[in-house]
């Protein structure tokens, strides 16, 4: 196949065979497993990190079950610090911050951007194998007999601890550099490799997000590398600067870890912000109100990130003066995430709403997103902080943003691409109801910790008093429906791909470049070098023939 | 892989003693390969001096809070040798330079001579900083056999700091200095193992004709590399050796 063929007139020229695409070009393991075609390496990157939410869903389910009794059902209380913290590092590092770049960003972004592959593939192969040997380290570090540190490895209790953190923090430094290098290879992709008329304010605004988040990973995430870096040589030679013991001081600690892992907040968010910005529009078949804008917030959500990782420290000991001045920065993060929201809903209004599987998800999204951000505002509050700070209140804001924003947003982007990956589509009506479970199960498990938390239920405790019962219950049961629904999700999509339904050439009526190239797409994604001669979400140039038509 | 009959642009040797260039697939020109290698590169170099920069920080932040132990701890330390690796790794970011510029204008044996001369200067450096870290360990100030045995609760000593001469008795946690300066330089001289491997590499490469006028981005990573090594040093020579 070369690309200087002209486009093949699919309908009247091919017979019933399959067109050759990226799936079934080659069959070897060896050309899956050294694979540089983006999207291969992305569906193995979405095998490998949904494994990791399975398995970190998993550690979550114990948790809960663990608080069904005030004095703890199922574990001592060591192992219960480690079952917690193992949920924390499985989800952050190996989940939330590599899956939608990873995956969904690897695939799509350049489709979107008209490009053959990422412009740097070898590099993109080496990232998700670092993350591969990132996993099987964090696993190693479980059989070296675990780690109770919290997924924050705080000093000094993470210097003291005669666990495995020495190689989860190896673990993690590798992890970094997979993230690194993905922003690295995204950045230059985004510069270097749009197609010829795809000007920046062309770009559909899941490219503007992954661009933000790919700063976010260069800048920020090589301050935790030396962060987890300096935690191993504390432990493997007393280097003496988080060790109070040693001179010293563990609120430094503090400061390295949220430089870092305030923007990595981000690195988690944006790319959600971008599906979701990708998703109303297709799905309301109506332009994006306020493109610019919310490309522009992107932009303005990473650089205030930068400059707020203080708000996770007030009780730690830092000065009243720079309390206020994080305090006050904090609330500056509103004012773009609230464009971001308000957007998001002009589009949908009076638009030409479709409400498939992938659109509930996103207005799931819209309504969990709205509580997640707006209790971070409350959070962000010097004074309000002081009374709710290391609560169950500030778990219950993290999982609205974490788990019902980000991991919602990868879900309606994971149903929304589904058919464009594999060409074919799942049942509609079990997804729907999945959703359904999902939401009613998610809210069903961190409303009542919004409210215990305010009454001073503390986070990361083993067992409570009796007076908090009934919340935990409650908390337990949502997170059982919570469960049932994501299990029913990885049901329906797997068996999708055994029961091999074809999927529409273009299933949404996108009007953006991953809905231009053949379903699935082949090897090198255009058939020819794509022209971009059209606004973004222009939806006057949908051709109603590809929503009708099989794929190939 | 089943798309071996896809040829992409090809950049033609300027000599019998060079070999053409294939630019990567999915790039349709190789200004556009070049500017991609370069602008992935230098946002590499930036997370490096990121990583380096969490370092700084903390040598910044004790200097500080013990000033009187970076004051008597630099002392310990050898100006002279810090100063004679200066030379030596500017010495080699020139030869560097020099390689990158013979490669640009297609002289592979002139490419090769600096490359060498820039390996040679990485191995003196490694060799002038082994004689500093020797030198350490016999005064007790680093000792490197017992740096992973930890520290004695009842003492309060770390095992690797012994200062048999007590030239540190006098100020506040007196290994907290060679501790950094260790972190830092050691840190630093894998940089230049790194780098040195990535010049051999190049060296490779050159000998086999790869790199010339047309095609010379490796040479000019490598290069980068280099300098950025160089200039990381530049910072640690007066903030170890001189400040204090």
């Amino acid at each position: 196949m070369t690309t200087n063929t002209p486009a093949v007139d699919v309908q009247t020229t091919q017979p019933k065979a399959p067109r050759e695409n990226y799936l079934n070009c080659t069959t070897s393991f060896k050309s899956w497993a050294l694979t540089l075609d983006h999207k291969r390496i992305g569906l193995m990157y979405l095998i490998g990190t949904s494994l990791a939410f399975l398995a970190g869903g998993v550690f979550a389910l114990l948790v809960r079950l663990h608080l069904w009794e005030p004095e703890g059902m199922l574990f001592s209380n060591p192992t219960y610090n480690q079952i917690f913290t193992l949920h924390g590092a499985f989800m952050v590092f190996l989940f939330v911050i590599p899956a939608i770049p990873g995956s969904l960003g690897n695939i799509v972004m350049p489709l979107m951007v008209g490009a053959k592959d990422v412009a740097l593939p070898k590099l993109n192969l080496l990232s998700f194998y670092l993350w591969v040997i990132g996993a099987v380290m964090a696993v190693a570090a479980i059989v070296m007999g675990g780690f109770d540190t919290g997924w924050t490895f705080y000093a000094p209790y993470s210097l003291y601890t005669d666990q495995a953190v020495v190689t989860i923090g190896l673990a993690i430094f590798v992890l970094g550099f997979s993230s690194i290098f993905t922003g690295l290879n995204f950045i230059v992709t985004v510069h270097k490799l749009r197609a010829p008329g795809m000007t920046w304010f062309r770009m559909p605004l899941f490219v503007w997000a992954i661009y933000a988040t790919a700063i976010l990973q260069v800048l920020a995430t090589p301050v935790l590398g030396i962060t987890v870096l300096l935690v191993a040589f504390e432990r493997l030679y007393n280097v003496g600067i988080f060790d109070p013991r040693l001179g010293g001081d563990p609120v430094l600690f503090e400061h390295f870890f949220w430089f870092y892992s305030h923007p990595a907040v981000y690195i988690m968010v944006l790319p959600a912000f971008g599906i979701i910005s990708e998703l109303v529009t297709v799905h309301s078949r109506k332009p994006l109100f306020g493109y610019k804008l919310i490309a522009f917030s992107s932009i303005a959500i990473a650089i205030i990130s930068f400059l707020v990782w203080g708000h996770h420290m007030f009780t730690s000991g830092q000065s009243t003066y720079a309390m206020f001045a994080f305090s006050f920065l904090t609330f500056f993060v509103a004012i773009p995430t609230a464009i971001k929201e308000f957007s998001w809903v002009a589009t949908v209004w009076k638009g030409s709403v479709a409400l498939n599987s992938p659109m509930l998800y996103t207005l799931a999204f819209l309504i969990i997103f709205a509580i997640g951000g707006l209790t971070g505002v409350i959070l962000g509050a010097l004074n309000v902080d002081l009374h709710l700070h290391d609560t169950y209140f500030v778990v219950a804001h993290f999982h609205y943003v974490m788990m019902g924003s980000i991991a919602l947003a990868f879900f309606a982007g994971l149903h929304h691409w589904w058919p464009k990956m594999f060409g074919i589509m799942y049942n509609e009506f079990q997804a729907k109801i999945a959703c359904a479970l999902i939401f009613i199960g998610f809210n069903a498990t961190f409303l009542p910790q919004f409210v215990m938390g305010s009454r001073g239920m503390p986070r990361r405790y083993a067992t409570y008093v009796p007076e908090y019962a009934d919340y935990h219950k409650a908390s337990t049961i949502g997170a059982m429906i919570l469960g049932t629904g994501v299990a029913l999700m990885v049901f329906y999509l797997v068996a999708s791909l055994f029961i091999r339904k074809k999927a529409k050439q273009n299933q949404w009526g996108g009007v953006t470049l991953d809905w231009m190239c053949p379903t699935p797409p082949p090897h090198l994604n255009f058939d020819e070098e794509p022209q971009v001669v059209h606004e973004v979400y222009d939806y006057t140039t949908l051709d109603y023939e590809t929503l009708q038509r099989d794929c190939d | 892989m089943s798309h071996d009959d896809h040829h992409g642009v090809m950049i033609p040797a300027p000599g019998p003693e060079f070999v053409a260039h294939e630019v990567a697939h999915h790039f349709s020109t190789p200004v556009q390969e070049f500017q991609a290698g370069k602008l992935g590169f230098w946002l590499f170099l930036a997370t490096e001096i990121l990583l380096f920069g969490g370092l700084f920080a903390a040598y910044f932040y004790f200097h500080e809070v013990f000033p009187e132990t970076f004051r008597v701890g630099g002392q310990q330390l050898d100006w002279r040798l810090g100063a004679l690796n200066t030379s030596v790794l500017l010495l080699s970011s020139w030869t560097m330079a020099m390689g990158v510029r013979s490669a640009q204008t297609s002289q592979k044996s002139k490419t090769m001579i600096y490359l060498v001369l820039t390996v040679l200067g990485a191995l003196g450096f490694m060799v002038i900083k082994f004689i500093e870290y020797s030198a350490k360990n016999e005064h007790g100030l680093i000792v490197f056999s017992e740096l992973f045995s930890g520290y004695d609760e009842v003492t309060g000593q770390v095992a690797w700091f012994k200062d048999y001469h007590g030239v540190m008795k006098d100020v506040a946690h007196g290994h907290m200095f060679f501790a950094i300066y260790l972190t830092m330089t050691a840190i630093h001289g894998l940089h230049v193992i790194i780098g040195a491997i990535a010049i051999i590499y190049v060296l490779y490469g050159t000998s086999k004709g790869r790199y010339h006028a047309g095609y010379y981005l490796p040479v000019d990573l490598a290069g980068l590399y280099w300098h950025l090594v160089d200039l990381i040093w530049i910072f640690l020579f007066p903030l170890l050796y001189l400040v204090p």
